[in-house]
């Protein structure tokens, strides 16, 4: 098929992706809370090859900062201190997966030097490293939620489809009712009412839960066409004749149309609800200090001084692009795809 | 006393002090005010981060309505918000009877409102008539009750009034600064209509108002900008003899967040700009000579921020977690650990890029009068903050997280307000200094109203993070806060009788140094007030940013001072060059 490749290609890519955001902990050099206080705002750190003395180096290194005491935020190259970057080095303890405990990192300098390839935030905490724990949480919070639409979507428009009359009336108009719902909010309320004792963990979850749950009605009303015009077709209205339940035609015949919307809608889906994490921690509504997000990352840049004064903060945002790019490629491609099976 | 953006209540009854203060104050360190003549004419324009609420000065309670009021009105006595001493205004001079309960003002003559009608002691007494009036309920009001009566004023002639006292009060001159004097042709009938309320609106059309001060209303447009204009009635003249103000116009544009004021003032839309924080000052600073403006760091504020910890009396609230952590709390070892544990230089460097003051104690070093010299800066010691917390009972487990006396572990959350960036900031900083001593942290971050309900209501917080900015230098600014009475005593609100010796100490002391009039007396006892606050800890005191000023280099007799409002308190003299 035209454009396989590209499809395969941008799939392979997006898995690798999602693969060092789930293993952050070893790919990240520091732990996501770690300051180092008299780092902050560092540009990212330069790798070398060539010492100041024109000598190469197999093992590449990096040279040591010095913050100028006068100017905050200022810092100078010290070429007289190197620091060689070693590889599968103990460091701070961190859990593959949430469960293996392990201190080994993929790359690292002894301290005092400090390797931050996204350069340091206000508390001197490695962008990088925080890049990739906060992929983890923001992943996380657009699977959870899209999955959670989707089940609902399917289980709502099915029954919508499968049985019409009130009940897909009363549905559907209920669904007009969420898609009417000023989310946002909604979310800021649902927030203000949260008691403080629960982690910030739980809030999160939470209010994944509540994107998740308010975001039905748009799956359901997909789903519930392609239930619509499968149910009145000859193969399901024979099997209809021949006794079979409600319950085995939906599963059997009729659910099995819905497959590609589901595929397709969970493409669109993830990404969006990936960004709807982003507004809230912009926001400041989702996950809490020092945990981070993609969008906590990104809140910084509400700032005049940040934007005008640390671009290195923008390298997070210019990571996701390709990222929220490739979802939609898929998205695009599935739907291609898709579109050509005939019903 | 001011508080930092708490709701519209809060501010009122903080406002309540703002005007009290000290009897003598000495020169504050700076230059001298540039004095220079200026040339009459021009325009200066300047942002507000809101629109004022209304421009009636018995009910201004936002910093935007007070800014402009401050513009279009005079006092009798006013704090020259430089030198920080009363000066003569309306009144030109005034005795005070042996007693100190007695102060008769002589009124300048031949002053006009600024739509022509003369200025007598009519006024006066009209305006403390209203400010008085309960039905009214002026968030000034508060400051004429002195020991529960209120003040009384007298008409003696035309031009003498007398304002008597109910007991002797230390800060009683200051006291008139922040009651504008009203024009009683202009507002005695809506006064008698009880619709006094409604009078003075934003919206209304400027025929309406009249007012003493150097400037008149000429438009509003909603949205975008207030316009004043020049009183051609106004009173003062400069050293030259000629009339005050400068300025023909003055504009107030609304631009609502700091960065877009930052932009604004950048591109070249407004002169003057003040209430930044430091990491705009950097990025200003970088372009100050190119962009022909020029930066004032004047030294520490009057702002104090501090974290504190919820000893309110949680009884019939069903908050059952909270007041078993108030057993942490109460105890005045775990305070001093968690003083000790925060590393407030790295707050300073941090979160205020340096332009800041790590404080011990609530008082600034802005306040040159009144802080007491003897308060050692707060230190930073884990180890310490470690015996403290060994000494109190508590104990570590293995993996390094504390517990108390029960085996329960050590955990709280700590409110912030999420419209003031900085101190979520310091919030972020305090968690991650906190956990070295095992303390497991959170770090809540909730919108402003939200957060003010809380402190002030529900009671459903451990500890938060909150700023104070006095209104003046004075200590009685602070007799909200520190009396168990008091209306901002936030650790332990509506505490009808002081619960510890130290909080009955802390009332005695600020209830004694209200009466007293000798300043090396009245500072004794304030000094032993800070000291109590350093030692006990009802609030543990962080930092005070720095007062941080930009202004166009063509803006003549540019001087400002720490006190509010910052850039315009000498608004009749500002020019254009």
């Amino acid at each position: 098929m035209k454009g396989s490749r590209t499809f395969w290609t941008v799939l392979i890519l997006l898995a690798a992706f999602h693969a060092v955001v789930l293993f952050a902990g070893f790919f990240a050099p520091y732990g996501y809370s770690r300051q180092n206080r008299d780092f902050p705002y560092a540009p990212p750190t330069r790798i070398h090859f060539v010492d100041s003395h024109g000598h190469f180096h197999l093992r590449p290194f990096i040279y040591g900062w010095q913050a100028s005491s006068d100017s905050y935020g200022a810092y100078a190259v010290d070429s007289s201190e190197t620091y060689p970057i070693h590889f599968f080095v103990g460091g701070a303890r961190y859990e593959i997966a949430g469960l293996i405990p392990s201190r080994t990192h993929l790359f690292g300098v002894t301290a005092p030097g400090q390797i931050s390839l996204m350069g340091t935030d206000g508390y001197g905490r490695d962008q990088f490293s925080r890049f990739l724990y906060g992929g983890q949480i923001s992943l996380a919070a657009g699977l959870i939620a899209a999955a959670l639409s989707l089940l609902l979507g399917l289980a709502i428009g099915s029954l919508a489809g499968f049985y019409g009359g009130w009940l897909d009336n009363a549905l559907m108009r209920g669904g007009d009712l969420f898609m009417a719902l000023p989310w946002l909010y909604l979310l800021f309320a649902v927030r203000a009412a949260m008691p403080l004792h629960i982690a910030q963990g739980q809030v999160f979850l939470l209010i994944v839960v509540v994107i998740g749950l308010i975001g039905w009605a748009r799956p359901a009303r997909l789903i519930r066409g392609v239930v619509l015009s499968a149910k009145e077709r000859n193969f399901v209205i024979a099997a209809r004749g021949f006794g079979a339940s409600d319950f085995y035609l939906l599963r059997r015949h009729i659910l099995p149309h819905t497959y590609s919307i589901l595929l397709t809608q969970m493409t669109l889906l993830i990404p969006q609800y990936i960004l709807a994490e982003v507004t809230l921690s912009f926001l400041g509504l989702g996950i809490g200090q020092p945990l981070p997000s993609w969008g906590s990352l990104l809140s910084g840049l509400q700032q005049y001084y940040v934007l005008a004064s640390y671009w290195w903060m923008f390298l997070p945002a210019i990571i996701l692009i390709p990222v929220f790019l490739g979802y939609s490629r898929i998205a695009d491609a599935l739907q291609e795809r898709f579109a050509v099976v005939p019903l | 006393m001011r508080l930092s953006r708490l709701s519209g209540s809060i501010v009122a009854a903080c406002l309540l002090f703002a005007a009290i203060a000290a009897a003598t104050l000495a020169q504050s360190a700076g230059k001298a005010t540039p004095n220079e003549l200026g040339t009459p004419g021009g325009t200066l324009t300047i942002a507000l981060r809101s629109e004022p609420k209304t421009l009636n000065p018995a009910f201004a309670a936002d910093q935007s309505s007070q800014d402009v009021i401050y513009c279009m009105n005079a006092d009798l006595i006013h704090i020259n918000r430089e030198s920080q001493r009363t000066e003569p205004d309306l009144a030109e001079s005034w005795t005070v009877s042996r007693d100190g309960k007695i102060y008769t003002l002589h009124l300048r003559r031949g002053v006009r409102f600024s739509d022509g009608q003369p200025f007598t002691a009519d006024d006066v007494i009209f305006s403390f008539r209203v400010y008085l009036d309960a039905k009214i309920d002026s968030p000034q009001r508060d400051l004429l009750i002195i020991g529960g009566k209120p003040i009384s004023v007298e008409k003696i002639d035309a031009y003498t009034v007398r304002f008597i006292l109910p007991q002797r009060y230390a800060a009683a001159e200051r006291l008139f600064d922040g009651f504008p004097i009203l024009p009683r042709h202009l507002l005695q009938n809506a006064y008698a209509e009880s619709s006094f309320s409604k009078a003075w609106a934003v919206s209304a059309s400027p025929s309406q108002f009249a007012g003493l001060g150097p400037f008149r209303l000429a438009e509003y447009v909603p949205g975008q900008r207030i316009v004043l204009e020049r009183n051609p009635y106004y009173w003062k003249r400069d050293a030259a003899g000629k009339q005050l103000p400068y300025l023909d116009k003055l504009v107030f544009l609304f631009v609502p967040s700091e960065d877009a004021q930052v932009i604004r003032f950048l591109s070249g839309d407004t002169d003057v700009l003040d209430r930044f924080s430091s990491e705009n000052y950097s990025v200003l600073k970088a372009r100050e000579s190119a962009k022909r403006f020029h930066m004032d760091d004047l030294g520490a504020s009057l702002e104090y921020n501090f974290l504190f910890f919820n000893l309110n009396d949680l009884a019939g609230k069903n908050l059952p977690q909270i007041a078993a952590k108030q057993a942490w709390f109460a105890d005045v070892r775990f305070r001093q650990a968690v003083s000790s544990a925060i590393d407030r230089a790295a707050i300073v460097r941090l979160v205020y890029q340096g332009r800041a003051s790590a404080l011990a104690a609530q008082v600034t070093p802005g306040n040159k009068l009144w802080l007491d010299p003897a308060i050692k800066p707060a230190s930073h010691s884990v180890q310490h903050a470690r015996d403290l917390l060994k000494a109190a009972g508590f104990s570590w487990r293995a993996d390094g997280s504390l517990v108390d006396r029960g085996g329960g572990p050590v955990e709280f959350s700590i409110l912030t307000s999420s419209s003031n960036a900085q101190r979520a900031k310091i919030a972020t900083l305090i968690q991650s200094d906190l956990s070295a001593l095992g303390m497991n942290v959170h770090v809540v971050t909730l919108d402003f109203s939200a957060m003010a309900d809380r402190l002030l209501n529900s009671f459903d917080y451990e500890a938060a993070i909150m700023g104070l900015a006095d209104g003046d230098a004075d200590p009685n600014t602070e007799m909200n806060i520190w009396p168990s009475s008091g209306g901002m005593h936030i650790w332990h609100l509506n505490e009808q009788r002081a619960v510890t010796p130290w909080e009955a100490e802390l009332d005695r002391l600020m209830n004694q140094q209200l009466v007293t009039l000798d300043y090396p007396k009245r500072r004794q006892l304030y000094d032993r007030v800070q000291q109590i606050v350093a030692n006990q800890l009802p609030i543990i005191c962080l930092a005070s940013p720095d007062v941080l000023v930009a202004a166009k280099d063509r803006v003549g007799n540019f001087s400002p001072a720490i006190l509010e409002p910052y850039v315009l308190w000498n608004v009749d003299r500002l020019y254009v060059r």
